[in-house]
């Protein structure tokens, strides 16, 4: 029988990833205007993937081969600029912006998805 | 300086900047018409220097904020004007105005305050999400 944990697995390491993810985004956002900041983000689907075992192939044992797709890391990736301006900041605030409302749309969504499973699980257990 | 753990340190950090920022401005443009009679004593523009934070754990969480670190004078030599019956102008007659540029400052004081504003929108967006998720389940 699969337990709580498990039930709302996916969707809990989802709001845990875009939680990080807000705070990365907000951290652009605040080195706007520092000179030589390079903007980071979080790569949400490989992270996702890595966090719940799925997707590219897991290597179990030294012995095994490691699989061919190679792994960015725990860490996160540096976003590439589309106008690249002169103090070497990366930080562009319409891009910032834009991801950060569309991470913060996907939060609520999440957020549903996860509200749903809890009452459906409490109106399993009365029994209604 | 305490380490950064949330989005408020974040936030609350890149405002103090900006509002060092906003507060060198004002000196500025309040002194933008003073007249000196050296050219050492002649007022120059000051601005802060922006450097980034990073958190502690920032392998873990990728977390950055901002500190104004330093407020430096601009590397600008103050107008030289000749008017001999001012009364602060020296033995030659010169006197000095101030080494600011009006247009760029108000342009600085905008690009501060809405970066002020971005930040304070961050910070509300979040801990709306932040009070539903405490309110999860209910």
């Amino acid at each position: 029988m699969p337990s709580f944990t498990e039930h709302l697995g996916f969707h809990a390491s989802a709001l845990q990833l875009r939680s990080r993810r807000n705070e990365m985004l907000a951290s652009n956002i605040a080195n706007a205007a520092t000179p030589n900041f390079k903007a980071r983000d979080l790569d949400f689907d490989t992270e996702l993937k890595r966090i719940n075992k799925i997707g590219n192939i897991q290597t179990t044992n030294n012995s095994h081969f490691a699989s061919i797709q190679k792994r960015i890391g725990k860490d996160s990736v540096f976003r590439l600029p589309i106008h690249p301006s002169l103090d070497g900041n990366t930080v562009e605030m319409a891009v910032e912006q834009m991801q950060f409302s569309e991470n913060v749309m996907r939060y609520q969504t999440t957020l549903s998805f996860l509200n749903n499973k809890i009452s459906g699980l409490r109106s399993a257990i009365k029994g209604e | 300086m305490s380490d950064i753990k949330n989005i408020f340190d974040i936030s609350g950090r890149a405002m103090s900047a900006q509002l060092t920022r906003l507060n060198t401005v004002a000196s500025n443009l309040a002194n933008a018409n003073n007249v000196s009679g050296s050219i050492d004593k002649a007022y120059k523009a000051i601005k802060p220097v922006f450097e980034t934070k990073f958190a502690d754990s920032l392998r873990q969480s990728g977390l950055a904020s901002v500190d104004a670190v330093q407020i430096k004078e601009v590397n600008r030599l103050p107008e030289k004007v000749y008017m001999p019956e001012h009364p602060q102008a020296n033995e030659e007659g010169f006197i000095f105005n101030a080494a600011v540029n009006v247009e760029e400052e108000l342009v600085e004081m905008l690009e501060a305050s809405r970066q002020y504003q971005n930040n304070i929108e961050v910070v509300s967006t979040l801990r709306n999400l932040m009070m539903r998720t405490i309110n999860m389940g209910k």
